[in-house]
């Protein structure tokens, strides 16, 4: 979905109340965010964590120094690796590492829900959605319990 | 934790500057491995640098394990640093990573290495320079500085590509690279040799795809082909091998347009629409009776739709006896049954004519506006809607006399009684059919409005008489008659009409027309009919146009804009073109515009490119490579694919014609057309022809498959282009029963062994001089051959009246039965007057044909 949308909908799912007004720019549509206090704040990832502190949840950023890289991390995975690619074989490829990657996690960080886990899952619903057959190999990554976003 | 690098790899750079930072808190190892090493276990493609955490962790993001290290020093996140990081992984590295390939890997220099990064260097020293802050992201060095450091170092260390414009950047960058950490780690990875030392690692990376082209695609939208099932396959392919099997019997007939090839017993009318005012005004200006013009003008008509290979069954006229008996019925029936209203209708008559002046005979003075060329039905300066009598100093048009109001007795129709039947036909009809929606709508809008009387009859000689005692110097209203004309010219053609037009439960009936004519179809015959109530057939389908304009404004026969019907023939363009042109801009859904530019580019594109060079090829390779007989096809599945979808599009043909959608059906042709094109571009069966005994195979299975898809074009180009599609079927030896069937699958109808003929293209180029003569031509009034006398428009009316004066003398004489010599020189005048008229004009002269009795 798009960037705006997105963050809306993460507004929501944080508890914030004040929605947030959203630009876009350049050509890639980079969502940007005029805050009151201060200049405005560019890219999705980065609003993102924005917001989250701003709804008094940043252990959703991780605790731990190491946590907080890990999340960071995954952040940085959802807007180069999954955003902006479509071919079947990138897609294959990062469904297959996240399965491996999540065999004896719950979460992306371990035993905690972070932000991390909500901005991969929005951008992975677009191709959950679409694979059919696929489903049966990638048990992990649907296993993750996560409230309804849709 | 344990550091994994790798030699070469641009992202030690950061991790080893920010490692410092961690000095104290963890003990760092740090390993080398090989640069497609996976370290990750979790990772399908190799990445390195990779922090291994204590805890079994793998931070495999360059900027995470940077973080990471100055996380455990104690810094705090903040967010612009956050905006930094995310800023360098998804604008910065893209840029970066095609620069530095273009320069270690492609040996590129300059501003093919520099353009890709420019705008990211501008980023950089602009928000430098704006927040006059010596680090990005404070007063101090942090973790965005040393990140972007890392990621720009082994390109800006070369001073060339430091532009030395960007201030800003260049002391931010300068000041970072004195510093400690910074130069040891820029020592460790580049050890002296400069971003040459990143080619180990550089060389093993997929080339990066060109950025412009990523982002703006100037490519056209590749047609998407429907994803098939298997089971579609399966059909089509079984349908295929069925073949001729697969075709009904052949019912005789002449000449195939769609619904004859679909094999529904069809009849095709038309005629000429003799009666009414026109014609006896024409008649006047050319010195002959009504009769004589009309034999004249049907005669030319008939012959330019025979040009125009346009298939009428019959093409008729409406005076004939039959007329007069069916319209006479009807009338009986309507006036038996209450439906003729009687009324007196003042109407303007000038005395010396001796007839009553239909409106746009009369010229006066507006009584809105006072204009003093007013029409007799509309004042063309302000437009409003006038009755002729209404007209201040009105004048006969013909004679200048000034008419009189004179009143007389006229018949109704009358509507308003009828309008329940006709809606109840209509809410029968309307659901479900094909009535076009322009149509719905003026029909729609008449029944809104309230249906009035109608006169049905005028003061006029030439018409249907009116048999009714006291109306005998009347005839009836053309438009109350002239759809009348289909039953009577059916009837001219066999006995058998009524079959046809008193048999609604097993009759289609389709009629086509300008939108203008949907009120005298839609409304007005079907009151007729519904309340003479004797089962006719009323109109299932009605099909309206909208207009087709020419070129950037309209046509125009009196200033000499646009092609008429007979001019056609003299362009030299044959008629299949005009047809094929005419037919892909008919104005369907709202107006189009007839441009000979436009026909120049689709002749040359889709008939010469498209169409013909498909069929064309397909027919020589059969000729060239096989001697002339379709070899042997066996079916990959590629093949079988490409047959299931030129079925499913012809498919789409058949469901866009059964809904009149002639235009669209037009363009499935060619996209069937197009795929054969590509099939035989991406299988080369010119080359395969050359090699071995399975490439031969299958040169011969694409020929054997493209030539059956252009006999299969043939046939569905049949009601659009008659001619070429026979020169196909001719040059195919196409078997009679598969010439004239359309088949609802795509079938093999031209099976290995069949042998072909002579094959020769099918269309000509058409230049752009040829055109630019032809749209002069047309395009009225301008200086062509100039006239001798370079007559102004008082000449030219002068030269009117004359010849309208010198008409009547004609006529008058002709009536009187005077003297032969006295009339042929009054003829001789006349035709003098005329030529004179036609020079002032600048037209060429008409050559009377001879009188030709039907």
């Amino acid at each position: 979905m798009a960037a705006a949308a997105e963050l809306t909908l993460l507004e929501k799912s944080l508890g914030l109340s004040k929605g947030n007004k959203y630009s876009a720019q350049g050509e890639r549509q980079i969502p940007v965010l005029q805050t009151n206090n201060g200049p405005s704040l560019t890219g999705l990832t980065t609003i993102a964590a924005h917001l989250v502190k701003q709804a008094n949840k940043e252990y959703l950023l991780g605790s731990t120094a190491e946590e907080k890289a890990v999340v960071q991390q995954w952040l940085e995975y959802r807007v180069t690796r999954v955003d902006g690619h479509s071919s079947k074989d990138d897609i294959h490829t990062i469904l297959k590492d996240l399965n491996s990657y999540l065999e004896d996690k719950v979460y992306l960080t371990g035993y905690n829900f972070t932000l991390a886990d909500i901005l991969l899952y929005y951008g992975l619903h677009r191709f959950i959605v679409s694979i059919q057959i696929v489903i049966g190999s990638f048990c992990a990554v649907f296993r993750m319990p996560f409230f309804s976003l849709s | 934790m344990r550091l994994f690098v790798s030699e070469g790899a641009p992202g030690s750079l950061p991790v080893l500057a920010a490692a410092g930072r961690a000095q104290g808190r963890a003990e760092l190892l740090i390993s080398t491995v090989g640069p497609e090493e996976c370290v990750v276990p979790f990772l399908t493609r190799p990445k390195v640098p990779v922090l291994q955490l204590d805890s079994g962790n793998y931070l495999f993001s360059t900027s995470a394990i940077c973080r990471y290290f100055f996380l455990l020093s104690g810094w705090e996140q903040d967010d612009l640093t956050n905006q930094w990081l995310e800023w360098e992984a998804t604008e910065l590295q893209p840029a970066l990573s095609a620069a530095l390939y273009y320069l270690v890997v492609q040996g590129k220099k300059g501003e093919d290495v520099l353009g890709p990064v420019r705008r990211a260097l501008m980023h950089i020293d602009h928000s430098l320079s704006r927040r006059s802050c010596p680090f990005l992201a404070g007063e101090t060095e942090s973790l965005a500085d040393i990140v972007l450091w890392g990621a720009l170092y082994p390109l800006l260390q070369d001073p060339s590509y430091l532009p030395e414009e960007l201030g800003a950047l260049h002391s931010w960058f300068q000041t970072l690279s004195s510093q400690e950490p910074c130069q040891r780690a820029a020592e460790t990875v580049l050890k002296q040799q400069g971003v040459l030392a990143l080619r180990p690692y550089l060389q093993k990376q997929p080339q990066p795809g060109s950025l412009e082209g990523r982002l703006i695609s100037n490519e056209p939208e590749e047609e998407e082909l429907a994803t098939l099932s298997e089971e579609e396959i399966a059909v089509a392919v079984a349908a295929w091998e069925k073949g001729l099997e697969s075709l009904p019997p052949l019912r005789p007939q002449q000449n195939p347009v769609y619904s004859r090839l679909r094999q529904w017993n069809t009849l095709y009318l038309c005629g000429t629409d003799e009666y009414g005012t026109a014609t006896e005004t024409k008649a006047m200006e050319e010195g002959l009776t009504p009769q004589e013009i009309c034999d004249k003008y049907h005669v030319i008509h008939a012959d330019i739709y025979r040009w125009f290979n346009i298939s009428f069954d019959f093409f008729g006229r409406t005076t004939t006896p039959q007329q007069t008996k069916i319209t006479q019925d009807i009338f009986q029936r309507l006036l038996a049954r209450g439906f003729v209203l009687q009324d007196t209708v003042e109407q303007l008559r000038c005395e010396h004519c001796a007839r009553f002046l239909a409106d746009r005979f009369v010229e006066g003075v507006c009584p809105f506006c006072g204009y003093e060329e007013a029409r007799g039905d509309q004042c063309d300066k302000c437009g409003k809607l006038i009755n002729a009598i209404e007209l201040k100093k009105p004048q006969c048009k013909v004679c200048r006399s000034c008419p009189v109001v004179k009143s007389s007795q006229h018949l109704f129709l009358d509507l308003p009684k009828l309008g329940a039947r006709v809606e109840e036909w209509l809410e029968k009809t309307l659901p479900g059919s094909d009535w076009t929606p322009n149509a719905r709508f003026i029909i729609r809008s008449w029944l809104r409005d309230g249906l009035k009387p109608r006169c049905i009859t005028r003061d006029l000689k030439w018409g249907t008489p009116v048999p009714l005692e006291g109306f005998e110097d009347k005839v009836f209203y053309v438009w109350f008659d002239a759809t009348i004309g289909y039953l009577s010219i059916t009837a001219n053609y066999t006995d058998q009409w009524e079959k046809w037009w008193k048999n609604p439960e097993q009759v289609n009936l389709y009629q086509f027309m300008a939108k203008d004519n949907v009120p005298f179809h839609g409304i007005v015959f079907p009151s007729s009919a519904l309340g003479a109530e004797d089962n006719y057939t009323l109109v299932s389908h009605l099909i309206a146009t909208e207009y087709l304009n020419y070129e950037d404004g309209k046509f125009s026969k009196s200033r000499g804009v646009g092609v008429f019907g007979d001019m056609a023939q003299d362009t030299g363009i044959p008629a299949d073109i005009w047809r094929f042109y005419l037919l892909y801009i008919r104005p369907e859904g709202q107006d189009s515009a007839f441009s000979w530019t436009d026909m120049l580019f689709k002749n040359n594109s889709e008939l010469l490119n498209n169409l013909g060079n498909f069929i064309n090829r397909a027919g020589m390779f059969v000729s060239k490579f096989f001697g002339g007989f379709v070899p042997e096809m066996v079916l990959t599945s590629d093949d079988q694919r490409l047959l299931t979808h030129v079925t499913l599009e012809l498919q789409h043909y058949h469901q866009l014609l059964e809904k009149v959608r002639i235009r669209d059906a037009l363009r499935s042709i060619l996209t069937i057309s197009r795929h054969g094109n590509q099939y035989i571009q991406v299988n080369e069966p010119w080359k395969r022809i050359k090699g071995g005994e399975a490439d031969r195979q299958r040169a011969g299975t694409v020929t054997g498959l493209a030539v059956n898809i252009a006999a299969l074009l043939s046939v569905m180009l049949q009601p659009y282009m008659p001619t070429v599609s026979a020169t196909i079927q001719a040059q195919l030896q196409l078997p009679p029963p598969a010439r004239s069937i359309l088949p609802t699958n795509f079938l093999c109808t031209l099976p290995a062994g069949h042998q072909i003929g002579t094959v020769s293209p099918l269309f000509q180029k058409l230049e752009n001089d040829q055109i630019e003569s032809l749209k002069q031509r047309f395009s009225g009034g301008q200086a062509k051959a100039s006239p001798k006398t370079a007559a102004g428009p008082q000449q030219i009316q002068a030269l009117t009246e004359e010849v309208t004066k010198q008409g009547n003398i004609v006529r008058e004489l002709k009536a009187q039965k005077a003297d032969k010599n006295q009339i042929a020189a009054e003829v001789a005048k006349l035709l003098d007057l005329k030529k004179q008229l036609a020079q002032a004009e600048g037209k060429p002269l008409e050559t009377p044909k001879g009188k030709k009795k039907k």
